[in-house]
């Protein structure tokens, strides 16, 4: 199984138009594992993840694969290595599942050539995997936001690439489709070695998931590492502007973060209850 | 480099998903065959039938350069181009307009929607009546016109990239403005322009010369090809153009080559045959509907075309007391199509 591959980014600036989003940020990716990109909203993180990805070009500085600039790597290429799915990616009305998910097979195709035996098997695992097989034969527009999500993770998972970026896989998804998706993407990672790098707005979630967190504030990286490193009541406040306390989780023993409002809050735990929060 | 091997897999699986693979592709084959056959038969019937009959045997002769009394004049001279052309053009907007649609994901921003055709259209029109230019000037001055509306309404609509509803708007207004240059143009024609030019706001087949028809076969020619090489790009395009870039597209590259290649056909055919009305609009969804979505429907939605057009043009020559150029015949269909498809889409959000 190969899952040594480097991704890193190297004093990477973004922007689109006149207006900068990320600024000289550096990253590394830990092969095999599973890495969390949090931050505030606005923040720099889909920017960051569409750069990582290929799909918005640097300003400054550049992403590297394997010790290959991606801008520069061969677009198909590149695609069966590094797989990515965008927030939200468009289903064809009527497409079945069976015909999305073989479009993630078109890194793997030429031009006008055939469908091959290795592409059926791929989409078969693919539907396994996200048990998404009874489902194969049914319209995408048809299906419940939870079954939808899955559907696009085995289009992505037929990509077959050994890195899988996801922006906010978990969005619009209740409570136990939410645990559902992310247990599927840690079996993944656990059983095939892929690497996986999304974006996930529950803090907690991520703390839960992550092998590797990172903190993104203002279009640069606060704080990156295990997240009982990264998840602290100082970073939380830095990160999102939000006084909180954070506890050990008693049911994973990661930290598990409680935020502290105006409202709901016992007396000795509000900060300071005449100054209104800016 | 190699992708990880497939955790096992149960054969059952595998050979379910191949099954339904298979079904689904032998009935496109299945669509695209029948399709086939009928523009054949079309084609074949507008060749015999009209106000005298003749057999195929005296069609096949004319067909093969031999002189036959009567029908080498009729159907060689007459038919012939004008059933060559209706194939060509149906062809043409059918593809072009597919092309738009699938790439755009939305069914309204097909070419004749979005100014494309009007701006092919109103270019002749002037060539025509004030500027009086005929054969190959006109087509020339239509080609270019269309390249440069088509690049008009892509520059006014782009904004970090092109959303699909901004560029339709855009282009519905730039047609409205265009159509408005194309009537002035035609209010003040005289009358034996006025026959001609006439041509350019409906879409005609009437008179015919192998003149018209040939620079629009060589286009057909040369940029299906072009168009059908890019048929899996677009296909993981639909994904919208993130998933598309995930997927290895180069999306703004393919763009720009599906752009240049569709207006081309829209221009050389509209040059020939003028802007048949809603044949680009109508082919893509009727495609749809017969071939089933997730397939590519470039080759399936040339052929619908062709025969929409082949069918409107001999029903408008034969079907009704007068006779009406083609363009009248499919505006009619296409028109409250259009308004079906603007109430479902604004309630669904749909796509095509």
């Amino acid at each position: 199984m190969t899952t040594s591959h480097s991704l890193a980014a190297e004093g990477l600036t973004l922007g689109y138009g006149d207006r900068v989003v990320v600024e000289s940020l550096d990253l590394v990716v830990p092969p095999g594992e599973i890495t969390v990109i949090v931050g505030a909203n606005a923040c720099g993180k889909s920017t960051l993840l569409r750069s990582l990805s290929r799909l918005l070009a640097p300003r400054e500085g550049r992403v590297v694969l394997d010790g290959k600039e991606v801008h520069r790597m061969p677009a198909k290429q590149l695609a069966r290595t590094l797989g990515l799915l965008p927030q939200s990616p468009v289903a064809p009305e009527g497409i079945t599942v069976l015909d999305l998910v073989g479009r993630g097979r078109h890194p793997h195709q030429g031009m006008f050539s055939r469908w091959k035996a290795e592409d059926d098997v791929a989409v078969a695992a693919a539907l396994e995997a996200t048990r998404t097989t009874e489902l194969a034969d049914r319209a995408v527009d048809e299906l419940s936001g939870g079954q939808r999500q899955r559907v696009w993770i085995a289009m992505a998972l037929a990509q077959q690439t050994d890195l899988l970026l996801l922006d906010e896989p978990t969005t619009f998804l209740d409570a136990s489709h939410q645990i559902d998706v992310l247990d599927l993407l840690t079996d993944l990672n656990r059983g095939r070695g892929t690497t996986i790098v999304m974006i996930l707005h529950d803090l907690n979630l991520a703390a839960r998931y992550a092998d590797h967190l990172i903190a993104i504030a203002g279009g640069r990286l606060h704080a990156c590492g295990t997240p009982a490193e990264v998840l602290t009541e100082d970073s939380v406040r830095a990160v999102f502007g939000l006084d909180s306390r954070v506890i050990e989780d008693p049911v994973s023993g990661r930290p598990l973060m409680l935020p502290i409002g105006r409202h709901h809050v016992r007396p000795q735990l509000t900060p300071n209850p005449l100054q209104p929060v800016e | 480099m190699s992708a990880p091997a497939p955790a096992a897999v149960r054969p059952s699986v595998v050979q379910a998903v191949a099954r339904g693979r298979r079904r689904r592709s032998s009935r496109r084959l299945l669509v695209a065959v029948a399709l086939a056959v009928l523009a054949v038969a079309a084609f074949a019937v507008t060749l015999m039938a009209g106000q005298t009959f003749y057999p195929p045997g005296d069609v096949l002769g004319v067909i093969l350069g031999e002189r036959v009394p009567g029908a080498s004049f009729t159907v060689g001279r007459l038919r012939l181009p004008r059933g060559v052309l209706a194939v060509v053009a149906g062809f043409s907007f059918g593809l072009a307009g597919v092309t738009f649609q699938t790439m755009l994901r939305n069914p309204l921003a097909s070419p004749d929607i979005i100014g494309i055709s009007s701006g092919a259209s109103a270019a002749a029109a002037i060539a025509i009546v004030s500027l009086s230019l005929g054969g190959t000037q006109v087509s020339v001055l239509a080609i270019v016109s269309a390249l440069l509306v088509a690049l008009l309404v892509y520059v006014l609509a782009f904004r970090d990239g092109v959303v699909g509803t901004r560029l339709i708007l855009i282009g519905i207004g730039i047609s409205a403005i265009l159509d408005s240059v194309t009537s002035y143009a035609l209010s003040r024609a005289g009358d034996w322009d006025l026959q001609e030019a006439m041509r350019w706001l409906t879409g005609s087949l009437n008179g015919t010369t192998w003149d018209q028809v040939l620079p629009a076969l060589v286009a057909l020619a040369v940029l299906t090809p072009v168009l059908l090489s890019r048929a899996h790009d677009l296909s993981a395009m639909q994904l919208g153009d993130d998933t598309g870039a995930a997927l290895g597209v180069r999306v703004e590259r393919t763009r720009i080559t599906v752009i240049v290649a569709a207006v081309g056909l829209i221009a050389f055919a509209t040059s020939a045959a003028g802007p048949i009305a809603f044949v680009a609009f109508l082919s893509g969804p009727i495609a749809a509907r017969l071939v089933g979505a997730g397939g590519s429907l470039l080759v399936p939605a040339g052929l619908v075309g062709a025969l929409l057009v082949l069918v409107a043009d001999f029903a408008g020559q034969f079907a009704f007391d007068a006779r009406f150029p083609v363009g009248v015949v499919t505006g009619v269909l296409g028109a409250p199509y259009l308004i079906y498809l603007i109430v479902r889409t604004h309630r669904a959000g749909g796509s095509l």
